[in-house]
């Protein structure tokens, strides 16, 4: 058969960095074909280019025969190409006819579009109101909207980009029958995510970028994971080991009935929150975002103050403290953005490095810096957790996201605390990288420091919590033990019906 | 004192005119708020207008053409901005200061020749002969025609926004601006046009300072006109009736208090004067509290936006 999409030997260069070096990728009508790499590795400047974002400095793209070079998004939807984004992609403040409208050359009517989106979605199975606001959508079914918003449009080729990051296994299930009507359809789809499993169920073909280059083209119904991420990296990487079996000592950190009204009309409100983690346990919070992760870390970072019995440390009473005075007390807090809540952007990692670690490292004296000790400490993170900087002064910007991220989980684990809040501590980052963020955090669990890891990637909270809780519309499920927990009962703890599930 | 003096039919209709001004130049920035940039230089904007229109209309003798040139300045001006915040990614709130302070000193210095130069009339309009009509007639048919265009504007900028297509396409570019450049929309262009338009409408707002309200040349005339039509729009939480309301309130209360100083109210002056201030801005937060208002503000007010990101 035919190609449907042909990239011959592509190049596009960025100054200072080759993104995409003489790739050549091939895709056939119905075909599910994923797109693997390392963060940096060229798969987004590579998409881009097919869907007239960016254009190549070399090279041609053959569309159904014919030589193809879209000016700008609009020329690629005409072709028939369309895609699904990870991020920014939608108006939070506009309804999801509007939104789709937005996405289309020539929308009809209100009226006749919402007939349309309605009739889509129940041929596909992915129900949806044409007049909610997308505000107050899931993030599932936010992806709803711009799937909808893509098959509108009759695509011949679908590209998804990294799709399930933010879905229940349930919602997954959904979006992979989905896509396999469509594939059965005629429509192809390229599919780019980091879970390998899930590419090893769906996808028939794989190529594999690495450094901008075509490393490898596989099937990956015939490889392993390991295999695959291998592949990725370009060399062999250790699993995290948790040094022994280690039972959960005494409560350290415990929250009571927190309660946490909105802050504001997209935010959620935290209901009637308790939870308890011994020294030495980690504590796996899962939930699909938006469901009261940031806030439930706001109220334990001290961010926002509540009732002074609501959380304690130690039997001490701390919920009314405010950030410094917690870290004093022992309880260090990771949030999940990096620019702008964990670290300043602009500001050196030795700045950086002083802003957190100043009370419990003692980087001051009478309200004065001492610059030296909190440049030591700065470099002694850098060492620790293998920081790949320049130096110590560079801005915090100035790192990729991986780096930026073990710089900001190292400073935070060198300061012993009692008990360590992270929030999603390997979001954006590659498979190397992670597993060492993920290693540490386990040998932080072993000298007994009492954990908390809220996380999107549910393989993350299984391969290293060791009980489990999930986040749902602010409510918290009860604690169980990770061990001998099955994926299904994790979805529908997910889901809110743990309940029903026992 | 005596309140009798105070005539209700020749103040609604002398509200209308003093609250023309600041709806112009807020229905302009609400244009501009919406594809989300913050044009903190209104108030200059629309002093470059007064002059320019009172300037021209003088030397041509006809008002017309000095309302045309009022827009065509305030447009210009407000260009300067526009490339300064798009294309070279400065601070909009430092370059929309900065506006405010060289249009004063432009318009300043553009006056020179024109301290008490008296504009030619801008005539009263017999709107459908129903101006003579006994209440309704001098409130709704009897003035001039930039009254009715202010008013046309505010309906045509609500209808726009809620039933077009492009006006669509303009709150997409306010509300997230990566999203809809990633659709294929040109987020540039769509804010210089939205720029430029409120540049037109707070220089014909100015004009109409210089050239009817008072009407004759005096320095810094707008007296801070151009913050209370940036306030309108925050506390009209970005909807054109509600800035409508407030710049009438606003128009209103100013009328009123003058009336009330005239006929020897035992209120300290002060109080009266900064009475509308207080009232419309109190009168607006609690007509737009809560949920409205966070609604109304366009996500990515104020953020500058680069294709490479």
């Amino acid at each position: 058969m035919d190609a449907l999409l042909k990239i011959d030997s592509v190049t596009k260069a960025y100054p200072g960095v080759v993104a995409n070096d003489q790739v050549d990728l091939e895709i056939k009508p119905g075909e599910i074909h994923a797109l693997l790499g390392e963060n940096g590795a060229g798969k987004s400047t590579l998409v881009k280019m097919m869907y007239g974002l960016v254009k190549p400095d070399s090279g041609q793209m053959i569309w159904e025969g014919a030589s193809y070079a879209p000016a700008d998004p609009r020329a690629a939807r005409a072709a028939g190409i369309a895609m699904v984004f990870q991020h920014f992609s939608l108006f939070d403040a506009l309804t999801v006819a509007e939104n789709i409208a937005l996405g289309m050359e020539t929308p009809p009517k209100t009226r006749e579009l919402s007939r349309q989106i309605k009739e889509v979605s129940e041929t596909y199975g992915l129900p949806l109101n044409p007049d909610r606001t997308v505000g107050t959508l899931s993030a599932g079914e936010r992806q709803r909207v711009e799937i909808i918003r893509c098959l509108l449009q009759n695509p011949r080729l679908l590209i998804m980009d990294e799709p399930t990051s933010v879905l229940t296994p349930q919602e997954v299930d959904v979006l992979f029958k989905t896509l396999r009507t469509l594939s059965e359809e005629g429509t192809a789809i390229l599919y780019i995510s980091h879970k390998l499993e899930e590419i090893r169920a769906l996808c028939e073909a794989a190529t594999i970028l690495r450094g901008g280059k075509v490393v490898a083209t596989c099937d990956p119904r015939k490889e392993s994971a390991r295999g695959m991420a291998e592949m990725m990296v370009g060399q062999t990487f250790a699993t995290p080991k948790r040094a022994g079996e280690t039972a959960a000592g005494d409560a350290v950190l415990a929250v009571t009935n927190l309660s946490l009204p909105r802050s504001s009309p997209f935010a959620t409100e935290l209901k009637d929150v308790s939870l308890t983690v011994g020294a030495g346990e980690i504590l796996g919070i899962g939930g699909v975002a938006g469901n009261g992760q940031d806030e439930l870390l706001s109220a334990l970072s001290g961010e926002v103050r509540v009732r002074a019995g609501a959380v304690t440390l130690d039997g001490k009473k701390i919920g009314d403290l405010a950030p410094r005075a917690r870290r004093a007390a022992g309880l260090c807090v990771a949030p999940e953005e990096r620019l702008g809540h964990a670290a300043a952007p602009t500001l050196s990692l030795v700045d950086n490095a002083f802003l957190t670690a100043d009370v419990r490292e003692g980087l001051s004296h009478r309200g004065f810096i001492k610059w030296g000790k909190a440049r030591d400490y700065a470099k002694r993170v850098i060492q620790e957790f293998d920081v790949r900087t320049p130096s110590e002064d560079v801005a915090a910007q100035a790192l990729s996201g991986g780096n930026l991220q073990k710089f900001v989980m190292g400073r935070e684990m060198m300061q012993r605390p009692k008990a360590l809040v992270i929030n999603q501590p390997t979001w954006g980052v590659d498979a190397a990288a992670a597993a060492r963020i993920r290693q540490e955090l386990m040998t932080l669990a072993d000298d007994g420091v009492a954990l908390v890891v809220i996380s999107q990637d549910l393989d993350e909270l299984r391969e290293i919590a060791t009980t489990f809780a999930a986040l749902n519309g602010g409510e918290l499920s009860e604690t169980r033990p990770m061990w001998g927990l099955s994926m299904d009962e994790i979805g529908l703890m997910l889901g809110g019906s743990a309940g029903e599930a026992a | 004192m005596d309140l009798s003096a105070i005539n209700p039919v020749l103040l609604i209709a002398a509200l209308m005119v003093a609250a023309t001004p600041i709806l112009l130049a807020a229905i302009g920035e609400l244009v501009v708020e919406k594809a989300g940039v913050l044009n903190l230089g209104v108030e200059g904007m629309m002093i470059t207008g007064a002059i320019a229109g009172l300037a021209i209309s003088v030397e041509t003798g006809s008002p017309l053409i000095g309302f045309l040139c009022a827009a065509i300045g305030g447009a210009l001006l407000s260009l300067i901005f526009a490339v300064l915040v798009l294309y070279f990614l400065s601070n909009q709130v430092a370059t929309g200061l900065a506006l405010t302070l060289f249009g004063l000193g432009l318009s300043s210095m553009m006056g020179q020749g024109y301290q008490g130069v008296k504009p030619p009339l801008t005539e009263k309009m017999n709107l459908l002969g129903l101006g003579d009509l006994p209440v309704v007639g001098p409130i709704l048919f009897g003035h001039d025609w930039i009254v009715y265009l202010s008013i046309t504007l505010v309906i045509g900028v609500w209808a726009f926004l809620k039933f077009t297509r492009a006006g669509l396409i303009l709150r997409s570019v306010g509300e997230n601006a990566e999203a809809a450049h990633a659709l294929g929309y040109k987020v540039n262009l769509i804010r210089m046009g939205a720029i430029a338009f409120g540049g037109a409408c707070a220089g014909v707002g100015g004009a109409y300072i210089s050239m009817v309200r008072v009407p004759q040349w005096v320095d810094g005339m707008t007296a801070g006109a151009g913050w209370i039509a940036l306030a309108l729009v925050v506390f009209g939480a970005w909807r054109a009736g509600r800035v409508m309301v407030g710049a009438y309130l606003f128009g209103g209360i100013t009328v009123l208090q003058l009336n009330l100083q005239a006929a020897g109210v035992a209120i300290p002056v002060e109080y009266l004067s900064m009475s509308p201030y207080l009232i419309t801005i109190l009168v607006l937060v609690l007509i737009s509290a809560g949920r409205a208002r966070a609604l109304g503000a366009p996500a990515a007010l104020g953020q500058t936006f680069h294709a490479s990101r």
